[in-house]
């Protein structure tokens, strides 16, 4: 090698370098690296983008803005006839809105026969104060005929602009707030009257028209439901086909089927098990319709294929020699699986549900084509009831062309991602603490 | 007895039969467990077999075959009163008669008496009580539905006996067999390994289920349209028509949606193959294990969040986002400040889609990457080449197959999204080639056929289910070669 390498060394320092071009090369090279660089922190910026978009968006919905003033419950307005003894429909169809702004007018000292003025009194308040006020007097009607403080919601366009989105440069006419309604906003938040609050109807409340009064709650049971439902048939289902495609199953056709078939499942398009759910349970064996049973077994087959697949990669890691062991201490081949493999895959099984789990509660497609594209307000009762889902409402929401309901959906997808990211969390953990390496 | 209490007396009934049945155990073991050939729980599980699944077995049955069996019956004895009911029109009576007999245990005995001799209207009684009812009713149809009440309460005495009955049989049968040498371990494996055979078997019913059934709605779609007109026609108008309407034949062409899908696709693969593909290619082969560890994760949250909230992304900021751009643009350029992107466009749903892909075209590729051996990588440094030399001459050739693989993966999720493209891509069919301009996708329309109130009678709705199958079909093509060229490309490097 020396005696080789000598004449060389001797003849480079006497001739000039061969261009090999690394200058070129190195450039290439730095190109390159740009490129990957550049990837990932594109990738990341998208992911900033998306979650800035809709937090900056939602995080208003947090917040309600309620008036909160005294209501006088006059009979003559609820019952003017003084029939509420012998027909109970007058306390349904009664004028509720009339006390909401009577007590407004009242409040704002605005002369109560300027038609004018006392329709836009009257805009400040939600409309859903008809049904709150309702509901009041129905639960007890003694308080006709006293006056009582309650909070009212704000309608969504005064809601607005005490958030400050309404743009106020804008001509008036031109804005869904007049000046006159911002002067009495601010008589009104002065006197404390006005107030913005923690807005628990986004988590209680179920679909309406009205933004303001619009909430997840219902969808939210609907989608509990579901995922209880889910998770009680997906797992021992899933679990248990693993087990045996894992464990005992021969090499053979039917198998190599099976096994095929699973691969495949897990990339079949969600609104094919849509198409499934709708003409197998709804129109063959005839459940209802917006079930959230019917959205739920949907669901499982759907999470089948990806919870059989990270079982069975967890199975396959508990080593061979702790089957041998069981099996050498003579028990059985149901024995050692049940009491030794199962428990060791216990954490990889558990992370595989959870992500499948996470999978199917932000699925939305599916959930369509089974009529749970519903109009729900009451919360459902069972799984047989019609009911929404949390990603279905988000849909919903996301096709009103109100300014307000882009705030409510935001917010509903900052809920839902939060739960995802909850449940992502827990797999991570849970991978974390109990995985073994062997 | 309802059904849920017959069930709840099954499971009883069993929990009693096992802890008899261990208990049996332990007291012919005489104290010494090694005289029996299973261990006392396995008695116990084999005697509580016995005893349920027999019972559950024919209440699921019982429960399938009883309505069957009572409608036959009630349908029968009404014709024979009514004498002139065809098939449609008794189905028609038939229900009305079932929905009399669910009114009929709200009426007090009184007013059933006057309903049986028909002075008084049942429709508007019911119809009060919240039961509506489809047609006026007649003393006939009240008797039936009182034959039906009846019927179904003898089926349902006959089915609580006859369960309880077996459950019972079952129990004493196989208390009756626990005996030293008896094999009840065997026995109960036997079972577990069935339920284990059974649980597997339902991916295979899943997917004959969804062939099945899309077929079968396939089927009679194409007997109102024909094949050719579906698969080869160019105009997509379903025609949503007043019901009744003699000339509401539809155009249901798939080419409009074909075209859109395979468009919104090939740009969303645009955006996400260069990127997803460098990000893999740097987190394999350059990244510091640090950058790795967080920039992997962070870009399969992408991955994680839900397509809805992509879709919403598409909707209310990217969508304005570029047909905003295009109108300052526009105007820098012509003085016309008018927008030629559109807001629903295919450009905006490729666009968000591609985001959406990224995670998935990346960590698919850096783990075939990172199974190209490190042999090949070592030689080529070896020899001089840089690192990006390496990269393009030798493991991305290497690992073609796989990522192709990969690729066709990702492109099977990008031609079967669909929240994405219901609210960014349009409802308006058609073909062109203008990026800016809304396209319509088969999922699209697949969702917009089937919201709302149907019938499954209409080609309108049932063109869903020929869509779904067309989609099932791209889409399995696609996974099975992918998957069929990943498993080869790791048996040539494992």
């Amino acid at each position: 090698m020396t005696v080789l390498d000598t004449p060389s060394v001797a003849r480079s320092s006497v001739t000039p370098r061969r261009d090999i071009g690394i200058k070129r090369r190195y450039a290439a090279e730095r190109r390159f690296r740009l490129y990957g660089m550049l990837a990932i922190a594109l990738g990341i910026i998208f992911l900033a983008l998306l979650l800035w978009s809709v937090f900056s968006k939602g995080y208003t919905a947090f917040q309600q803005t309620t008036i909160t003033i005294p209501v006088t419950f006059s009979a003559e307005i609820i019952d003017p006839r003084n029939q509420r003894e012998t027909d109970p429909k007058i306390l349904q169809a009664a004028n509720y809105p009339l006390l909401a702004r009577d007590a407004l007018v009242k409040a704002l000292g605005v002369n109560p026969s300027d038609r004018v003025a006392v329709r836009s009194v009257s805009a400040l308040v939600s409309a859903s104060a008809r049904t709150q006020l309702r509901d009041l007097v129905m639960a007890d009607p003694t308080i006709i005929g006293t006056t009582q403080t309650v909070t009212l919601l704000a309608d969504a366009n005064i809601d607005s602009a005490n958030k400050g989105q309404i743009d106020l440069s804008v001509a008036e006419t031109s804005r869904k707030v007049n000046d006159r309604q911002l002067g009495w906003m601010k008589q009104l938040s002065e006197a404390g009257v006005l107030q913005k609050s923690f807005n628990t109807g986004l988590f209680t409340s179920g679909a309406s028209s009205r933004p303001e009064a619009a909430g997840i709650g219902v969808a939210f049971v609907g989608s509990l439901y579901m995922m209880l439902i889910v998770l009680v048939l997906a797992l021992p289902i899933g679990v248990a086909a693993s087990i045996y495609l894992e464990e005992f199953a021969p090499k053979n056709r039917l198998t190599d089927l099976i096994e095929v078939n699973i691969n495949n499942l897990a990339a079949v398009p969600s609104i094919v098990y849509g198409l499934l759910g709708l003409s197998i349970f709804i129109n063959f064996a005839g459940m209802p319709r917006s079930a959230a049973l019917v959205g739920a077994l949907v669901l499982t087959l759907m999470t089948l294929p990806t919870i059989i697949i990270a079982t069975r990669a967890a199975l396959k890691a508990v080593p061979p020699s702790i089957r041998a062991a069981a099996l050498g201490l003579g028990a059985s081949k149901m024995q050692t699986i049940f009491h030794h493999v199962l428990p060791l895959a216990a954490p990889g099984i558990l992370t595989g549900t959870i992500i499948g789990l996470a999978h199917a509660l932000g699925e939305t497609a599916p959930l369509l084509l089974i009529g749970m594209v519903a109009f729900v307000v009451d919360y459902p009762g069972s799984p047989m009831e019609p009911s929404t889902a949390l990603p279905v409402q988000i849909y919903m929401w996301a096709n009103e062309a109100e300014r307000a309901f882009v705030e409510r959906t935001s917010g509903a997808i900052i809920v839902l991602l939060l739960f995802l990211v909850v449940m992502n969390m827990g797999a991570i953990l849970l991978r974390r603490r109990f995985e073994r390496r062997w | 007895m309802t059904t849920s209490a017959i069930i709840m007396i099954i499971i009883g009934l069993g929990i009693v039969t096992y802890l008899v049945g261990r208990a049996r155990a332990v007291t012919l073991s005489q104290g010494k467990l090694s005289n029996m050939h299973s261990r006392p729980v396995y008695y116990g599980a084999y005697a509580a077999i016995c005893a349920m699944l027999p019972a559950l077995a024919v209440l699921v049955v019982w429960l399938i075959a009883a309505p069957i069996v009572v409608e036959k019956a009630v349908k029968t004895s009404l014709s024979e009163t009514t004498q002139e009911i065809s098939v449609a029109t008794g189905n028609l009576t038939f229900g009305t008669v079932r929905a009399i007999a669910g009114g009929l245990t709200k009426l007090t005995p009184e007013e059933l008496a006057r309903a049986k001799a028909g002075e008084i209207n049942l429709r508007e009684i019911l119809g009060a009580r919240g039961v509506p009812l489809a047609s006026e009713t007649d003393p006939a149809m009240v008797a039936a539905a009182e034959d039906y009440n009846a019927l179904n309460a003898t089926s349902r005495m006959a089915m609580t006996g006859v369960v309880l009955l077996v459950g019972l049989l079952g129990a004493a049968f196989g208390l009756r067999r626990i005996a030293a040498r008896f094999r009840a371990r065997n026995g109960v494996e036997r079972v577990i390994l069935v339920a284990l055979i059974a649980a597997s078997c339902i991916a295979i019913l899943t997917t004959v289920g969804i062939v099945g059934s899309m077929l079968s709605e396939t089927l009679r779609f194409f007997a109102s349209v024909s094949p050719s007109e579906f698969f080869f026609g160019t105009v997509w108008d379903p025609r949503f028509s007043a019901a009744g309407n003699a000339n509401s034949a539809g155009q249901f062409g798939l080419l409009p949606l074909l075209a859109g899908t395979l468009y919104i696709a090939f740009v969303a693969m645009l955006f996400a193959v260069p990127i997803g593909l460098f990000a893999a290619i740097y987190m394999a082969e350059y990244a510091s294990p640090m950058l790795r560890s967080t920039a992997k994760p962070l870009l399969e949250v992408l991955a994680g969040i839900p397509s809805i909230v992509y879709g919403f992304f598409a909707l209310i900021t990217v969508g304005p986002f570029l047909r905003d751009l295009s109108a300052n643009l526009n105007g820098l350029v012509t003085g016309n400040y008018q927008s030629f992107i559109q807001a629903q466009s295919v450009l905006t749903a490729g666009l968000v889609m591609g985001i959406m892909l990224i995670p998935f075209v990346s960590s698919l590729s850096d783990d075939i990457i990172t199974q190209v051996p490190r042999a090949m990588r070592d030689g080529s440094l070896g020899l001089g080449a840089t690192r990006s030399e390496t990269i393009k001459r030798v493991i991305l050739p290497a690992a073609l197959p796989g990522i192709v693989g990969a690729l066709l993966l990702t492109a099977s999720r990008a031609v079967g999204e669909t929240m994405i493209v219901v609210l960014a891509a349009g409802v308006a069919a058609r073909m062109q080639l203008n990026p800016f301009e809304p396209m319509t996708t088969v999922t699209v329309k697949i969702v917009n056929q089937l919201t709302g109130d149907l019938e499954f009678t209409s080609p309108q709705t049932l063109v869903a289910f020929a869509l779904g199958i067309t989609l099932f079909v791209i889409t399995l093509c696609l996974n099975i070669y992918a998957l069929y060229i990943v498993r080869k490309y790791r048996e040539q490097y494992e």
